[in-house]
């Protein structure tokens, strides 16, 4: 494979910023004016937020499970077993529960947008709706963004919920603690703070995995080897971008909330 | 005969007719992809119900032609006037409207796989709002003059090569457009069903008098469109008698991403031009 000049390199990534940058601005904007394709946005959400459903609940479920057998074992030596609800609270609604669904869901929904408008790209599917007079953006991409940040949230919130009673499934019958004293604590240690900063991740996470993944597949070229790389780099690249923008969001929640 | 296609009443079509400017007008276009210069300086003009027959070795720019003269792509340089209206720098947004009047037949048909063949045929009518019951009428219609009626239900994947191009030429002339943008249309198929097609544009040309651009790598493809027309009476395709040519159908003869031969069937088969000859022997 041949070297790319640096010079080469250099605007290739730039114009990738700039057309990914007008994709996204495009796709939000579009909402704010006519037509907009409310039967599509369902069909999304139907597809990304009920369709991810089962994944999400069995991740969370067992994320919790874990968590609380790992963090009892080390609570354990410190005679602070009772404080499992409240460890397994907080990481899930902070952390795992966001950033898991997001991933979960990166792999799941960012491939299938890349790979299914990808494949409407090389089969010349994309010009077509745009000689019958259908913006492929208002389409394809904006519907599947605002479905995917929609529905993320809710998935989010069920993951948590589905870890914070995995984490109790093992304390109760493993670790033999009080199933009222474990909601309790959870209860007690979840503060507004934390959940506002559990809530505010999969608003961006949902954008970096419908954008990222809508970027790559109208952007695919070279036949079906393109689109299979158009829905690897697509799951690589939100992947990353959500671990990154979790760092960045956690940290500015932090600046603002104090924990 | 479906009544709405048989008398292509379009007021896109009448508006055309009474204007005195060229459907399609191409100045100097010249457009480089990467460092490859693909067509340069193309200057062409296609008046109203005029068949254009765009012919030339296969990377010669035929496609890339096409995709301009619908917007679809920007030249570098030059400008592309289609309705008097000059879109080379005109809005994407503006486009969509302007390709209200255009109906394109893709390389590979192009076809919504996730879509049934009414929805695929009616697809401009949904986006226009069109009542259900006046689009589904016009899908029939459509269908019909194709001949694939029956297969309104299926999905494309269901269909064969040719079955799907002829939706796609439904697809294309249910609005009605002033201008028909054929890219190989029979790229692909067997003999007998490139002929079937190649009817179908006769049959839409003669019907119509719609002004279209036909992109074709078949010279017989090209020849039986110059030398047949449709007959109404019969509702059959027919020789034009005493070995005439259709005076509407004119030849462009692309090589190397330039114009090769501008004129009309006589002249190409007249040349004297080397190249050409070998080409068309």
């Amino acid at each position: 494979m041949p070297f790319v000049s640096p010079e080469n390199f250099a605007k290739q990534t730039v114009a990738s910023i700039q057309g990914y940058s007008i994709l996204c601005w495009r796709a939000m904007a579009n909402l704010f004016s006519r037509p907009i394709y409310w039967a599509d946005i369902y069909t999304q959400m139907d597809s990304i937020g009920v369709g991810s459903t089962p994944i999400i609940v069995l991740t969370g479920f067992f994320t919790g499970c874990v968590l609380a057998l790992q963090s009892a074992t080390s609570l354990q030596e410190f005679g602070s077993v009772n404080l499992t609800g409240n460890l397994v609270a907080l990481s899930m609604v902070k952390e795992l529960g966001p950033v898991l669904t997001g991933l979960m869901v990166s792999g799941r929904n960012s491939s299938g947008m890349a790979s299914e408008i990808g494949s409407m790209k090389v089969t010349e599917q994309i010009d077509a709706m745009r000689a019958l007079g259908t913006d492929p953006l208002r389409k394809l991409v904006t519907p599947r963004l605002y479905a995917t940040v929609f529905m993320l949230f809710f998935l989010t919130i069920l993951s948590d919920a589905f870890g914070i009673a995995g984490g109790a499934l093992v304390s109760v019958t493993i670790m033999g603690l009080n199933a009222s004293s474990y909601f309790h604590n959870s209860y007690r240690a979840l503060h507004y703070g934390d959940v506002v900063q559990g809530l505010v991740k999969p608003l961006f996470s949902g954008f970096i995995i419908a954008t990222v993944g809508c970027y790559f597949g109208m952007n695919t070229k070279g036949g079906t080897q393109g689109v299979g790389k158009s829905t690897t780099q697509a799951v690589v690249v939100s992947s990353i971008f959500i671990i990154i923008v979790d760092l960045i969001v956690t940290r500015a929640m932090i600046g603002i909330f104090g924990r | 005969m479906p009544a709405d296609i048989v008398s292509g009443n379009s007021t896109q079509t009448r508006q055309a007719a009474d204007s005195a400017e060229p459907i399609v007008v191409f100045e100097n276009v010249s457009i480089t992809f990467d460092i490859k210069p693909v067509l340069q300086n193309i200057s062409f003009t296609v008046r109203h119900g005029e068949t254009r027959i765009i012919l030339g070795p296969a990377g010669g720019g035929k496609s890339v032609l096409m995709k301009l003269a619908n917007g679809l792509i920007r030249p570098d340089s030059g400008t592309i006037r289609i309705f008097g209206q000059d879109i080379t720098h005109m809005r994407e947004s503006d486009l969509f409207k302007l390709r209200a009047r255009i109906g394109m037949v893709f390389q590979e048909s192009a076809l919504f796989d996730s879509l049934s063949v009414e929805d695929n045929v009616a697809y401009r009518l949904h986006e226009e709002h069109v009542p259900e019951e006046e689009a589904h009428r016009r899908v029939i219609e459509a269908l019909q003059f194709v001949e694939l009626e029956h297969t309104i239900n299926k999905f494309p994947p269901e269909l064969s090569g040719g079955m799907r191009r002829r939706v796609s030429i439904a697809r294309a002339i249910i609005a009605k457009p002033g201008l028909i943008l054929y890219d190989s249309p029979t790229g692909g198929l067997d003999p007998i069903t490139s002929t079937t097609i190649i009817d179908l544009v006769i049959k839409q040309r003669d019907v119509t008098h719609t002004t279209s651009l036909v992109i074709t790598h078949r010279l017989q493809d090209a020849f039986l469109l110059a030398r047949n027309r449709f007959n109404q009476q019969t509702g059959k395709i027919e020789p034009i008698p005493d070995g005439g040519i259709d005076d509407s159908t004119r030849f462009l003869v692309l090589n190397e991403g330039k114009i090769f031969f501008d004129g009309t069937t006589r002249e190409l088969v007249n040349t004297t031009d080397p190249w050409l000859k070998e080409y068309l022997s």
